[in-house]
């Protein structure tokens, strides 16, 4: 594939110089809040609330939840006006699978990709060889066996699914604990249980003997997925999340501005309830949230992917 | 030994581990308060905008440029550096106003040109490997700044007494040089605090 020679610093390393960089880009993004962003003026205000990055997408989850259809890639002429109204790294979202989307949003120079359940799979088999990009992938997962997968396939960042466009942190929440707790157990096992383990996860065995080592991903891992208030932040930050992608909460709220701002506040000072507590302050009402058990299976977006 | 680093949003971790490596003692600064007791203080990579609103709302701005006038070793790298530079380009950005150069913010494009690179360093001999991401560059060190590292004959480490600045991510390498001499910058701090204290009574 040609890629774009990167300006300024002569032909492009490959390989592992390639991948730490990749890497590097989402430690950078650690401690902070990545917003949902449909248009520049969203951007703008995501940008001055103190947004460490934004995710340009055509249509928020909640509403491609309630409207229907085939969500794509955003348009093109809306990233590029995100990407000229705002100096944070912008974000964007391609279908699972869809590796031709990915190539455009490369072409495009988005500093980071999301292969998201977010939008209607173009392929029920299979997931993007992110390797063969120069620009780093985050992809969702549900549990420590998927997580692996992403990251050997070349995914820089995991994102907990949880349940997008619901309001409700509960999938999230399922989902951090998951992992979080898969990884712990490694931790305690002999080298020929890592065996039998890294068969039920139906993960590579050189990732599942490395995280018994660190009892960490080699990759940063955030969370994303039903976070709609400052103490689901908080909530999800102490579970482990290292930083949080907002999507509708912000925008689906009464009060985008405040509450921007208010997510970014608990997210850094997640530790600190007095903290937590100023940010709920003067909060107005959060988006409506959905009973996550009262969806019908065909209407859940994580179990897109595998 | 204790090394602050500002924890709001970034690659602060990385930080840690390496200054822990060393033998450094470390703290995470996220309030004011926080700072008191430290003898030096890391402004790790991030995102500038976002750290600079938190500085401002929590404080921390006024604390630091206290902390620096009275000898506190401070390293910035990359976010950090643009946090200590007098001016700030593209867009101009205010700062803490710590150290006398200019800085270009996202000067080599965005994240698909961020590249592993390495450069001429005085602090050692050979070349000094240097991760660059979204980087910034330092377009005019002025007069009193030492340059310490060069990358494409631009200063990408650079030194003014007790603060410290790289455009690049010493953190995320296996190498221990910058990280040392920062601390030697904080030690050094350490010193004259003490005989500072012997002198006086």
């Amino acid at each position: 594939m040609d890629v774009k020679k990167p300006n300024g610093h002569g032909n492009g390393s490959k390989g592992s110089n390639e991948w730490r960089v990749k890497v590097g880009l989402a430690e950078m993004l650690k401690g902070g809040v990545i917003m949902d962003v449909t248009n520049a003026e969203q951007a703008k205000i995501a940008e001055n609330a103190g947004a460490c990055a934004v995710m340009a997408l055509e249509r928020v989850p909640s509403d491609i939840r309630k409207e229907g259809g085939v969500a794509r890639m955003a348009s093109i002429k809306v990233i590029r006006e995100i990407m000229n109204m705002v100096t944070i790294p912008v974000m964007a979202k391609v279908r699972i699978g869809h590796f031709t989307e990915a190539e455009v949003l490369q072409a495009l120079e988005v500093d980071f990709i999301d292969e998201s359940e977010v939008l209607t799979p173009a392929d029920e088999e299979n997931h993007i060889w992110k390797h063969d990009y120069r620009v780093p992938f985050v992809c969702g997962a549900r549990n420590l066996g998927e997580a692996l997968r992403r990251i050997a396939e070349g995914a820089a960042m995991i994102r907990t699914k949880g349940e997008a466009g619901s309001g409700n942190v509960v999938e999230a929440v399922r989902h951090m604990r998951a992992i979080m707790s898969q990884m712990k157990k490694l931790t305690t096992m002999r080298d020929d249980e890592l065996m039998r383990e890294a068969k039920e996860l139906g993960a590579p065995l050189e990732l599942v003997r490395q995280i018994a080592k660190t009892r960490r991903l080699p990759v940063p891992n955030f969370s994303a997925g039903g976070i709609a208030t400052p103490a689901d932040a908080a909530l999800v930050r102490r579970l482990g999340a290292e930083a949080v992608f907002v999507g509708s909460g912000i925008f689906k709220s009464s009060d985008p501005e405040a509450r921007a701002k208010a997510i970014v506040k608990a997210t850094t000072h997640f530790e600190d309830p007095m903290a937590v507590l100023e940010a709920h302050e003067e909060l107005g009402e959060a988006m409506r949230g959905l009973d996550v058990r009262q969806l019908a299976e065909k209407d859940l977006l994580q179990t897109r992917g595998w | 030994m204790k090394i602050g680093i500002l924890a709001v949003q970034g690659d602060f971790e990385a930080h840690a581990a390496m200054l822990q490596q060393l033998g450094a003692e470390t703290r995470e600064v996220r309030t004011a308060t926080d700072l008191d007791g430290c003898d030096g203080l890391v402004l790790p990579g991030g995102e500038s905008t976002t750290q600079l609103k938190f500085l401002q709302e929590e404080g921390l701005a006024d604390k630091i440029v206290k902390f620096a006038e009275h000898g506190g070793a401070i390293f910035g790298t990359c976010a950090g550096a643009i946090l200590l530079a007098k001016d700030v380009k593209h867009p101009a950005q205010v700062s803490l106003n710590l150290m006398d150069m200019t800085v270009v913010r996202n000067a080599y494009g965005r994240q698909i040109a961020s590249d592993v690179v390495s450069g001429p360093t005085v602090l050692k001999k050979g070349p000094l490997e240097m991760v660059f991401i979204r980087g910034p560059v330092i377009e005019r060190a002025g007069p009193s700044v030492k340059v310490l590292a060069e990358y494409a004959g631009k200063p990408a480490l650079v030194q003014h007494e007790n603060i410290m600045a790289a455009t690049f991510h010493p953190e995320l390498t296996d190498d221990t040089t910058v990280h040392e001499h920062f601390l030697s910058l904080a030690k050094a701090r350490v010193k004259k605090s003490a005989n500072g204290g012997k002198s006086s009574t």
